[in-house]
């Protein structure tokens, strides 16, 4: 943000200089340019346009994992693989569904609470009165440095082995039997307020439902065993983003926090008229990553619970990867992977869209309207 | 001038890239050239399409690096008379591993031949990609379940007829590999399940020997009396799941899919089996494991939260390591109404129908086979063999493991269709709500995803 101010005033300025001296030295300029960036390219190509080329390939077969899918004998199955996740009922939309819902509700969960977790601790080690500060900032880091296998591994131990359960029993809570507990905590709730009995729910949820799944399972919430994972997770991630917002904080200038001091802004309105704009494009950031993190969850999935306790901790990732690798479905598992990328791609514009800037969009509209009645 | 000492850098910089990027292709296809060198079948693509099995995993999200390595072992005497064939075993753990790398060094020295074996970490995993990379290992362990998924492609060979033990093979094995009519591969050894009984809460229950259930309506009863003397124990505690529910359905006379492979879930049979099932389980009788906090049913046994499970010959490695105080005995699962019935599980030897030696892969087969080999393995690694005419020598030398033996004369294999990994994982959790949803819902919505065409 501040960048893209100090750059505007620059840039019209620099424009014509450049152009009395390009002409020459573009041609030469040009191969130094892609010799120099080659490196990375052919890496990116190497390992990244053609894996997921070849991938979008298989995901228009019925390759069965056997000799290379890129010959031209592989049965293929056409948009059959798309169409099979979305149109006919069957195992497989149920799962695939079963999973998009398991995934909607942790990342609803997950994005809001590890990006306030994020701030909020960034906040603290940003505060001029802690002490040990390098101290509380490798400590609320170290998490996201642990590789993901060792944190699952402890967190089992916390859940499943009792740890945790035990330390409620202590205050007089029973605790549930969390990786194993497949009830929607919506549907808790819901049987706590007495308005759905979860043991026996309505009817009128039970008997119509919408892509395989009845309203009843759609509406559930994440399970016991998901919100395990989603604590497991924000805990884990909470770090990293935490530094990122620690290098925003710092980047805002002293001058800017004392104007607002002399304009007698107390700490809450400094907070959430000062500093919450000023991190606006962190918070972006923040979200995006977050976002796409979240529906992409693999590891814990894979080490904590396999999808289970009742497929309620199935992510999307997961499944495309026992499609693969256990029901040797190797098309159906790639285009579950290319639907989960639309799906991301459609919420990170969605997320651009409803966090764009709206005096900056208003003014690049005004701009355009001067540009067209200049033209016309 | 000024520019062209960057031009070369930069020149120097991209070519120096090109020939790492040369370089890590190159060492992949090495890792294959011996094989291909001494061996006509493998492709020269092989370099291409191992990139095509990371470029899958990669959009699946998985970090599946490293497990090419397993068929890349087999470099060494390429050039000889002798083939060189790689093992990619899915081991228990170290005894298993060494046991079958000592065996395989016996084998190298008496023929020339060398035989490498890797124990996988992931089986699933590692064959899936060397299959589709065409570096496929000479012999692999193969569980009877997944055989329907590589026959079924032409993946396999068939050499199950020309081994060794072919007619020495007990029939509810040879069954479990024969798909389509065919017998694909030699049986590696085998396991069943039986009912395990904690002795001193038998006895603290009042029961005696004579007491021991051969019945369904005896194992209630037995249940019944265990559950009333002993508070805060389950009487039965089962793993969730098909691999150990389906015997009460195999009991019954049922099966999940008939001779022919035609699914026959929702047959009255397996309904009856089922329907007991979930009369233990409405009683308090029968707990799966995971609603008593345990990892499996041997865990729940060992740890004195059942008195009884139905677990196989494996139990007794756990139970000697974790749990040595607890005493018990094995005895065979009780009739349903189709008479005796249990589960039986096995693992073959797999060649691949693109391996380039068969005949010296057939030999190591055979060599594992052998009856002094597979009594061997028994001793090592607690395995029960897999030739009928090993029985008597195995039942004098482990007394305690004659029910799980004898289990193979009216044992059943796993369902044979390919693709049914996500069905039955569906089935699976549907089980563990076989209280509430009763067994025709399970049943007959398995009934509907199994395939219908044999």
């Amino acid at each position: 943000m501040a960048a893209a101010t100090t750059a505007e005033p620059i840039a019209p300025a620099s424009r014509p200089l450049r152009r009395k001296h390009g002409g020459g030295t573009r041609g030469p300029e040009r191969t130094t340019g892609w010799l120099f960036v080659s490196p990375a390219v052919a890496l990116l190509v190497l390992f990244l346009a053609v894996p997921v080329l070849m991938a979008l390939w298989v995901s228009f077969t019925d390759w069965n994992g056997i000799g290379t899918p890129f010959r031209l004998n592989v049965p293929k199955a056409g948009l059959r693989n798309y169409t099979d996740l979305f149109t006919k009922d069957g195992l497989t939309r149920q799962d695939f569904m079963t999973s998009i819902r398991n995934i909607f509700y942790y990342t609803l969960l997950v994005v809001p609470l590890q990006t306030s977790l994020a701030l909020s601790l960034a906040l603290l080690v940003n505060g001029k009165m802690l002490k040990a500060k390098g101290f509380f900032r490798s400590a609320f880091y170290f998490p996201s440095v642990t590789s993901s296998v060792a944190i699952t591994t402890v967190f089992l131990f916390v859940f499943n082995g009792g740890a945790l359960n035990s330390i409620l029993a202590k205050v007089g809570i029973s605790g549930p039997n969390w990786l194993n507990d497949s009830n929607g905590v919506v549907q808790n709730l819901l049987g706590a307020l007495g308005i759905a009995d979860p043991a026996n729910p309505p009817s009128a949820l039970v008997n119509h439902g919408f892509l395989s799944l009845t309203w009843w399972d759609w509406i559930a919430g994440p399970s016991v065993a998901m919100c395990a994972i989603i604590a497991l997770v924000v805990w884990t991630t909470a770090g990293t983003f935490m530094v990122i917002y620690l290098a925003a904080l710092q980047d805002i200038s002293a001058d800017i926090e004392e104007a607002s001091l002399l304009d007698g802004a107390n700490p809450w309105q400094r907070l959430r008229y000062v500093v919450l704009p000023m991190l606006k494009p962190t918070t972006f950031l923040v979200l995006t990553l977050g976002l796409i993190g979240s529906w992409q969850v693999f590891d814990q999935v894979y080490l904590a619970t396999q999808g289970g306790p009742d497929k309620t901790t199935l992510s999307p990732a997961y499944l495309s990867y026992t499609s693969g690798f256990k029901d040797h479905s190797w098309g159906v598992g790639s285009a579950m992977a290319f639907v989960l990328f639309a799906i991301i791609i459609i919420f990170t514009l969605l997320q651009r869209f409803i966090m764009r800037d709206r005096t900056e969009a208003k003014a690049r509209s005004r701009r355009r309207a001067a540009r067209r009645a200049k033209v016309g | 001038m000024t520019r062209s000492p960057r031009t070369v850098a930069a020149t120097l910089l991209a070519i120096a890239t090109l020939a790492l990027a040369a370089g890590c292709g190159g060492g992949s296809s090495g890792a294959a050239a011996p094989g291909t060198s001494s061996a006509a079948g493998a492709p020269t693509s092989a370099a291409g399409s191992s990139s095509a099995a990371g470029g899958s995993s990669a959009a699946g999200g998985s970090s599946a690096a490293g497990g090419s390595s397993a068929a890349g072992g087999s470099t060494a005497a390429a050039t000889g008379p002798k083939a060189s064939i790689s093992v990619l075993i899915a081991s228990s753990g170290t005894a298993e591993t060494s046991a079958v790398q000592a065996a395989a060094k016996a084998w190298n020295t008496k023929t020339g031949n060398t035989a490498t074996v890797t124990a996988a970490q992931n089986m699933d995993q590692q064959l899936g990609q060397a299959f589709a990379a065409n570096k496929a290992p000479d012999v692999f362990y193969l569980d009877a379940s997944k055989l329907a998924d590589y026959a079924s492609t032409g993946a396999l060979y068939a050499y199950g007829d020309k081994a060794a033990g072919a007619s020495d093979f007990y029939p509810t094995l040879k069954d479990a590999f024969t798909y389509k009519g065919t017998f694909y591969c030699a049986p590696k050894d085998f396991s069943t399940l039986a009912l395990e009984i904690n002795s001193a809460m038998w006895t603290k229950a009042g029961l005696t020997a004579a007491d021991i259930p051969t019945t369904w309506d005896q194992l209630t009863s037995v249940a019944t009396k265990l559950k009333s003397a002993l508070p805060g124990v389950t009487p039965l505690v089962l793993s969730t799941g098909h691999d150990r529910v389906d015997a009460f359905l195999v009991q019954a006379g049922g099966n999940l899919l008939d001779k022919n492979g035609k699914p026959t879930a929702n047959s009255a049979q397996n309904v009856t089996g089922l329907t007991y099932a979930k009369s233990l389980l409405q009683k308090g009788l029968l707990q799966f494991n995971t609603q008593v906090g345990a990892g499996w049913g041997g865990e729940a046994f060992g740890k004195g939260k059942s008195a009884m499970t139905i677990e196989g010959n494996w139990i007794a490695g756990a139970m000697s390591a974790d749990y040595k105080t607890v005493k018990y005995q094995v005895v065979p699962l009780p009739a349903g109404p189709a008479g005796k019935g249990t589960l039986a599980f096995t693992n073959c030897w797999g060649i691949p129908a693109s391996s380039a030696h068969k005949q010296q892969a057939v030999d190591f087969v055979n060599a594992m086979t052998a009856k002094d080999q597979q009594l061997a393995f028994a001793k090592a690694f607690g395995v029960m063999p897999s030739i009928q005419s090993a029985a008597a020598d195995y039942a004098q030398q482990f007394p305690a493991f004659k029910v799980f033996l004898d289990g193979a004369s009216y044992g059943v294999g796993p369902v044979k269709a390919p693709k049914l990994s996500a069905i039955l994982a569906d089935y699976d959790n549907q089980l563990t709500k076989l209280e509430t949803l009763g067994p025709k819902n399970i049943l007959s919505r398995l009934q509907k995803d199994l395939p219908s065409s044999s």
